[in-house]
């Protein structure tokens, strides 16, 4: 797993062309180097969620260049900038966006449908996976049914269902309470070990502070203002 | 070969996620496939019923003469002297010229046309008819019953019954009234050596034509009709007929085709939602738009294969009620026949391009907006 | 006029082509002179999107051509009852100047489709577009040949009478409208069967000498096309005679009807799809500079060579065997 994130002078406008425009993200050059977690931290419209969306493949900057281990992606066709966020990066939304009326297992599977996996194995890393963070049980329940925390777990099951070197969650432990918020964080901690890059937005000082944290990034009106080393240190 | 099995893989889920998602909005999709099996029902029935009445229409006319030469007094059908058929016996290519008896009388009891005609050959006794089963039913009559008809002078003829036409004989002889000779010269006051018209046999088709022009020089006044000329109109009128029963129901493809766009641009929030969910986490552009159209054809394909079943079971099973009386129009004696089952697959591909088409090309731009759907929309 | 289902459908295919390829032909103006694959800005984005749509019109359109074609030759063979002196298909497209251009663009407008689908699936495999400005020129191509065929069609339904019965004359009406030709003129058989096998021969070692060297896609593509009208050409001048056993009757199209076996579906579909194919990957690989675009051909194309030479192969065996089976002789020894 190796995959090593470069910004480049990035911007991103909404409303372009319309009086209403403005930059929500406003140049920022940041290197993420493979491993480790990450959290972007800072007030609500600092654009925090927005940058995730631009490492995520989710969105393209306006300006600028983002580098995949030295690949520019900002300027790639879709089908290429979907094939980065069904393979490379893994994504927890916060409000999780499971789909309603499937089960727990095909919520998991589903970013995998377009690449044609055999059932069989898909069905057998799915299982494993939601096992591995103790909702095994829940399986066949419609995601309606779901607690927050198994919401959340489903979530972080389906992102990584393709294997993906980074993970990218938004706000995870805004709807959680700090027992659960503390269970997310061990999650996070056995993912780090697996070797993947972690990359949390967040403005719960429990996250920022966590000792999982190898670096802390602020960020206030789309440009950066600071950038430290979280409770565990340089990463390695 | 891995890629191909990869390919059909992929198909294969997004078939499954989107009979799911469809069973999911269940009343959304039933209500639009009755309504699009409802279309393709009536045009299927339109479609069906007149290529069965062509088919019909080509059997009745495969035991007619080869030509019926008719004589015209002031542009109008006249009766034809027997004398003319010893004439038109001598022109090369003419095996046989026969006279015919026909004609049309006016039931005013069941008030309805029936078609009076001489059989070939002395087949029925003077005093005697048989009849068409529509007739029979018309007026409740059986085998032996005695019916009575008020000839051209007035005075009422009975006739006995001496039997009814078998059922399946279908649409021409449902009205008939098969009489002798001398009983309809009597009955219409038509004098002994006049005929209806003349019926030639001519063995060889390709000598139809001369044989047709000679008719023309030897009976000036005389209008000589080939077979094939009535074949080839019936089959123009009959389409000519369907036709103009689908082109009002063009409006309603129209309408259809406006509440198909409606129906696929108005996606509820929550659809939008999922889509946005699918294209976050992975989906492309092409393969939310290939699982859309995997529901437009999923539906389509439900749509044209329950209203072309209606249809056949309407139409060759019921015997069109809901059709026959705009369609037929032979007289006003419906028979209550069966149509022999009669489709091409060219019909059902032209009935496939009318409904499919317009449903598809309809879709097309609102399933492409909503396949387009930003995947950060789920972040907003 | 005719009016008939069949035609009132084609009508509407057409119509609705139309309704769609004619957005799609000022959206491949806009990307011509519009589009910056490096651009993030909002008209970029925009520009991308409306691909996609452009994409799925042109998908309908292949398969409104493809679903269209059998409709028009079995619709055209039907009428053929309701014209005097037409047998078949072939009498009903000579009543008329129109009717056999109407034919032949359809062919042509299910081939430019067809193309623009291949050309479509390979640039989306290279992560730069590299077809963009040759599949929009297609576009613009393909529209006015679609206006084309649309007025050529309904020219030739338009003028196109059923001789009917009038109630003013019987059989005159028929005397004087003039006999249509029932029967096409064919080449001579010998000549064209050289050419038709040795089109198809010189084909299959182009696609030999592709699959193994990887060189000359362009020769193959052209000769695949090519093959086309000799196969055609080939059908009417002798496979015709040798399956009707009739020294005289060279119709293309009876071969569809059930009288036949319906050994025309057989002999058609693997030669529209080889032809295709070839049109598809000669387009291709006339644009294929990029380097990107090579390496997606290296990796796509070999199967649809093996493909399309699988049809051209197909047809010709099908077609030799027919002419051996046949009891007519048409060649002395």
């Amino acid at each position: 797993m190796n995959a090593r994130v470069e910004l480049h002078g990035v911007r991103k406008a909404f409303q372009e062309g319309r009086p209403n425009a403005f930059w929500a993200i406003d140049g920022i050059d940041l290197s993420l180097p493979a491993g480790g977690v990450t959290v972007l931290a800072g007030p609500s419209g600092s654009g925090k969620t927005t940058l995730l969306t631009l490492i995520g493949c989710l969105a393209r900057p306006t300006e600028g260049r983002v580098r995949l281990d030295g690949r520019d992606i900002s300027g790639l066709p879709e089908p290429f900038l979907a094939a980065l966020r069904r393979q490379t990066f893994g994504f927890v939304f916060q409000r999780f966006n499971l789909i309603r009326g499937l089960t727990v297992l095909d919520n998991v599977m589903l970013p995998a449908y377009p690449l044609g996996t055999p059932h069989r194995s898909l069905t057998r890393r799915a299982t494993g996976l939601l096992e591995r963070l103790g909702i095994g049980n829940r399986v066949d329940a419609q995601v309606e049914s779901l607690s927050g925390g198994e919401a959340q777990r489903t979530a972080i099951a389906r992102a990584l269902i393709n294997d993906p070197a980074v993970l990218i969650a938004d706000e995870p432990t805004a709807n959680l309470d700090t027992a659960l918020s503390l269970a997310f964080l061990d999650i996070v901690s056995g993912l780090r070990a697996d070797g993947r890059t972690l990359l949390l937005s967040s403005h719960d000082p429990l996250v920022r502070e966590a000792s999982v944290v190898d670096r802390v990034v602020e960020l206030r009106d789309g440009r950066l203002v600071a950038d430290h080393q979280g409770k565990r240190g340089p990463a390695g | 070969m891995t890629e191909l099995r990869r390919t059909l893989a992929r198909q294969r889920y997004l078939l499954d996620h989107t009979v799911a998602s469809m069973t999911r909005r269940r009343a959304r999709n039933l209500g639009l496939l009755l309504v699009y099996a409802a279309m393709v029902f009536l045009l299927a029935s339109v479609l069906f019923y007149s290529s069965a009445l062509k088919h019909e229409a080509a059997l009745l006319l495969a035991e007619a003469p080869d030509i019926v030469v008719q004589r015209m007094v002031a542009g109008r059908h006249a009766l034809i002297s027997g004398q003319h058929a010893q004439t038109l016996r001598g022109i090369r290519g003419v095996r046989a010229a026969e006279g015919r008896l026909w004609g049309y009388h006016y039931d005013p009891a069941v008030r309805a046309n029936y078609t009076l005609l001489v059989p070939p050959g002395a087949g029925i006794e003077p005093g005697t008819a048989v009849i068409g089963p529509a007739l029979a039913r018309a007026r409740g009559a059986e085998s032996g019953d005695v019916l009575g008809f008020r000839g051209h002078d007035g005075t009422l003829r009975p006739f006995q019954i001496a039997a009814v036409l078998p059922q399946e004989s279908a649409l021409a002889s449902a009205d008939l009234f098969l009489v002798a000779e001398s009983d309809f010269r009597a009955l219409f006051g038509i004098p002994d050596g006049q005929y209806t018209d003349l019926a030639l046999q001519i063995p060889n088709p390709r000598e139809e034509r001369t044989v047709a022009e000679k008719v023309r020089e030897a009976l000036p006044d005389s209008r000589p009709i080939l077979r094939d000329e009535m074949l080839r109109t019936y089959d123009a009128v009959f389409d000519w007929r369907s036709a103009l029963v689908l082109l009002p129901l063009s409006g309603t493809l129209l309408a259809f085709a406006i509440l198909a766009w409606e129906k696929a641009s108005g996606l509820s929030a929550d659809e939008r939602r999922e889509i946005g969910i699918l294209k976050a986490i992975g989906w492309e552009t092409g393969d939310v738009l290939a699982m859309k159209l995997w529901e437009s054809g999923l539906l389509s394909l439900l749509a044209f294969l329950f209203g072309t079943a209606a249809a056949y079971w309407h139409v060759f099973g019921l015997s069109a009620p809901l059709l026959a009386p705009v369609m037929q129009g032979w007289s006003v004696l419906y028979p209550d026949f069966r149509l022999t089952p009669a489709i091409d697959a060219t019909q059902l591909l032209a009935l496939f391009f009318l409904t499919v088409l317009p449903y598809l090309a309809a879709t097309l731009v609102p399933v492409w907006r909503a396949a387009v759907t930003d995947p950060d929309e789920v972040m907003r | 006029m005719m009016v008939q289902t069949p035609i009132l459908a084609l009508l509407l295919a057409d119509l609705l082509g139309l309704l769609l390829l004619i957005p799609a032909g000022l959206f491949a103006l806009q990307v011509l002179r519009h589009w910056d694959p490096s651009s993030g800005h909002a008209r970029q984005l925009r520009l991308e999107k409306r691909t996609h749509l452009v994409a799925a019109i042109l998908g309908l359109v292949f398969l409104a051509q493809l679903l269209a074609l059998p409709l028009f030759v079995h619709a055209v063979d039907r009428m053929a009852l309701q014209i005097v002196g037409a047998m078949c298909a072939v009498g009903t497209l000579n009543a008329n100047p129109w009717g056999l251009p109407a034919l032949l663009l359809r062919i042509g407008l299910f081939f430019l489709a067809a193309a623009w689908l291949l050309m479509h699936r390979m640039d989306r495999r290279a992560p730069d577009y590299p077809l963009i400005r040759a599949k929009y020129g297609l576009v613009l191509l393909i529209l006015p040949l679609a206006v084309v065929t649309a007025g050529t069609q309904l020219a030739f339904f338009l003028q196109l009478d059923p001789d009917v019965i009038t109630s003013c004359c019987g059989s005159l009406f028929s005397q004087d409208s003039e006999s249509v030709a029932a029967h096409m003129a064919g080449l001579p058989a010998l000549p064209t069967m050289i050419a038709l096998y040795g089109t198809i021969g010189l084909a299959l070692a182009a696609a030999g000498v592709y699959l193994r060297w990887r060189r000359g896609l362009l020769l193959f593509g052209t000769l695949a096309a090519l093959s086309f009208p000799v196969a055609i050409a080939a059908i009417v001048a002798f496979l015709s005679l040798y399956v009707y056993e009739h020294p005289l009757h060279h119709c293309p199209f009876c071969l569809l009807q059930p009288e036949y076996g319906r050994i025309g579906y057989a002999l058609y579909l693997p030669l529209f799809v080889a032809t295709a194919l070839g049109i598809g990957l000669a387009f291709t690989s006339a644009f294929a500079q990029r380097e990107g675009l090579r390496a997606v051909l290296a990796r796509a194309a070999p199967p649809l060579v093996v493909a399309a030479a699988t049809g051209l192969a197909l047809f010709a065996a099908l077609t030799a065997w027919l002419s051996w089976q046949s009891n007519l002789i048409l060649l002395g020894y």
